[in-house]
């Protein structure tokens, strides 16, 4: 009877709205209290670094998880976002937020412009032309002197500021970030709660018959692509003001492979998989600082054998659907139950 | 210029070719992107170099021997990273798993051989002029190896038991099976061949260039893999076209328009083609069934 009891428990075990909305406070709170704990600048700059990445990933999960459009030069946009706003702010003066809204703007045309060519291909040719757009952004970024500096980079990016109150230490740009990353996860939970978001979700299913009950998948996979950059445009101006310095080797095609790799890895179209695969994958391997020289290697070894162990990821599909086999197994239970006690399987 | 520019070009398209058939023949066998590939080529490579430069082998045992190597790091490769992954999002798994084998294997050789660039001591390079093409006894063993390679690989594809089982399996794995097909082995020996090839590639782009260090698969896996796709994946002369012309157009493009951009051609060439053609030059067009 235990088993049997513990299996229902663990089926219907649900947080109530109510506990939800204090899990949520407190982890909130917790969020808000931590730059006042961690005094270290630098484990400050690590979490600011996975806002950052979890919002790359969730705009890049919009794109892969929920389009299912296998992009792998997320950092075309990432990149992009931050040039334009460095250079806007740099060379015309702008204020942060003019050149934010500018260049997010400007990364979603690009977004768009980016889609067409790879509406008609599937699989790993998508793969492939975005890599190929990824390196052909960044060679333009190392060659376009004029503009760029080339691999010099753009130093001394100036800092956001809201009337006399300048961004310009890390606690400050922790609660931007903060900020950034709620705002970012409310529009992706109401995004994928949507019709909007259920249309995507059914043309990567399958996107005959979604097109069959008359979804226009073009539309869907622009959108997604559209919006994912625009994410990630801003995360990349984000990035320019607070770093204050950019350079080319900060949009190279390897950010591209590891913000896929944080998607994979958290569980492909969740949102606290996109999250979780973020944080560690940002964490650990500056927590492998201490085997400096075997950790790249060990960060190499520990993705193979989590895609050997939990293919699907950290937080997987099999964490987020209700199982249907779970379900049977708790329907047996009571049959085999019900057939050693002599009574109907009904009756329990 | 023209004639010079189309010289380096065969040279550097032979070796673009060699690297691309192994993506393409593991994609034709089993529908994933080898993503380590590039990296096993380097690995192959340093053990070129190792051979040479510690056991002072000569040179075409240690081209052979080292493919070999290359070859057994293939099928390693296979066993360790693609073959235990079974998940209902596959390709996806199978991805991460490969990008994790080529940072493992790149900062492996980064520890072991150490992250400077290395010099390739094979043989003496001698240069040739003939009219106003100028060119290295280096790119003539190149192309030789190159045609010499291929018309191998063409050999062992369609005319071996072995090949005609690769073909088999590339059409439909399960009714490869029903054959009474090893498929596994079929497919370990998929990536042995296509690492054998890598590895020639990679002593030979090594000697071309006179460099070896632990990233240098990855622009050239890059291209590779732009020519086996442009080609149409899965198709072997697609693999060995798509090569030449990457190799062409990027000579031609770096003597004609600027060599800053040198990289960039590739890409842009396969992106404007896979615009006009989705699967590529000689891709079959996959008709889905519903």
């Amino acid at each position: 009877m235990n088993k049997l009891k513990t299996l229902q428990k663990l089926k219907t075990f649900k947080i109530s709205p109510k506990n939800k909305a204090i899990l949520l406070a407190v982890l909130v709170a917790a969020l808000v209290a931590v730059p006042f704990i961690i005094t270290d600048k630098y484990i400050l700059h690590i979490i600011i670094a996975c806002f950052i990445y979890s919002c790359l990933a969730l705009s890049l999960n919009l794109i892969i998880g929920l389009s299912g459009q296998f992009s792998l030069g997320h950092v075309t946009f990432y990149g992009l976002g931050a040039y334009i706003t460095a250079l806007l702010m740099m060379r015309l003066n702008m204020s942060f937020w003019l050149a934010l809204l500018i260049s997010a703007v400007c990364v979603g045309i690009v977004g768009c412009l980016l889609a067409l060519p790879t509406l008609n291909l599937r699989g790993d040719y998508i793969a492939v032309v975005t890599l190929g757009f990824g390196e052909v952004f960044r060679l333009i970024l190392v060659n376009a002197i004029d503009v760029t500096r080339g691999p010099m980079g753009l130093p001394n990016i100036p800092k956001p500021s809201i009337g006399s109150f300048v961004f310009d230490s890390k606690i400050k740009f922790y609660f931007l970030g903060l900020v950034i990353m709620i705002l970012v996860i409310i529009f992706m939970k109401r995004l994928t709660a949507s019709g909007f978001g259920m249309a995507m979700l059914s043309m990567k299913e399958d996107e005959i018959a979604a097109s069959a009950i008359g979804i226009n998948p073009v539309k869907y996979k622009l959108w997604a692509f559209v919006i994912g950059a625009v994410i990630a445009g801003v995360m990349g101006s984000f990035y320019a003001v607070f770093m204050g310095f950019i350079s080319p080797s900060s949009f190279q095609y390897s950010e591209s492979i590891s913000m896929v790799s944080m998607v994979v890895l958290g569980g492909l179209g969740g949102i606290p998989g996109s999250i979780i695969g973020a944080v560690v994958l940002t964490i650990l391997p500056e927590a492998l600082r201490t085997f400096s020289q075997y950790r790249m290697i060990i960060f190499g070894a520990a993705m193979v054998i989590m895609m050997i162990f939990k293919p699907n990821g950290l937080w997987g599909l099999d964490k987020r659907v209700r199982n249907i086999y779970k379900l049977n197994n708790i329907r047996t239970l009571k049959m085999k139950r019900g057939a050693k006690d002599g009574k109907s399987a009904a009756s329990i | 210029m023209f004639l010079q520019q189309m010289v380096n070009g065969l040279t550097i398209g032979g070796i673009y070719a060699l690297v691309a058939l192994g993506y393409s023949m593991v994609y034709g066998v089993l529908q994933i992107v080898n993503w380590a590939h590039a990296d096993v080529m380097m690995i192959g490579t340093f053990i070129g170099l190792l051979l040479v430069s510690q056991l002072h082998m000569p040179v075409l045992a240690m081209i052979i021997l080292a493919a070999m190597f290359t070859a057994l790091i293939g099928m390693g490769v296979e066993r360790i990273a693609y073959r235990p992954i079974q998940s209902s999002n596959r390709r996806m798994a199978v991805l991460v798993s490969a990008l994790g084998m080529s940072v493992f294997l790149q900062n492996l050789a980064q520890l072991v051989f150490g992250g400077a660039t290395q010099g390739f001591p094979t043989i003496e390079k001698i240069p040739y002029t003939v009219g106003s093409v100028s060119f290295t006894n280096v790119q003539v063993i190149i192309i030789v190896l190159t045609v010499v390679m291929l018309i191998v690989l063409y050999v062992l594809v369609y005319k071996t038991k072995m090949g005609m089982a690769m073909r088999a399996c590339s059409v439909s794995i399960p009714n490869a099976k029903l054959m009474g097909i090893n498929t596994n082995r079929v497919i370990s020996a998929t990536f042995g061949l296509g690492a054998f090839m890598a590895g020639i590639a990679g002593i030979c782009v090594g000697t071309y260039y006179n460099a070896v260090y632990p990233t240098m698969g990855y622009m050239l896996g890059m291209k590779a893999f732009s020519a086996a796709i442009l080609g149409g994946i899965g198709s072997i002369p697609g693999a060995v076209a798509g090569g030449f012309l990457i190799g062409i157009i990027e000579s031609l493009g770096a003597g004609y328009i600027s060599s800053g951009y040198r990289d960039a051609y590739a890409f842009i060439i396969m992106i404007i083609i896979l615009a006009i053609r989705p699967s590529g030059l000689f891709g079959a067009k996959r008709i889905e069934k519903v």
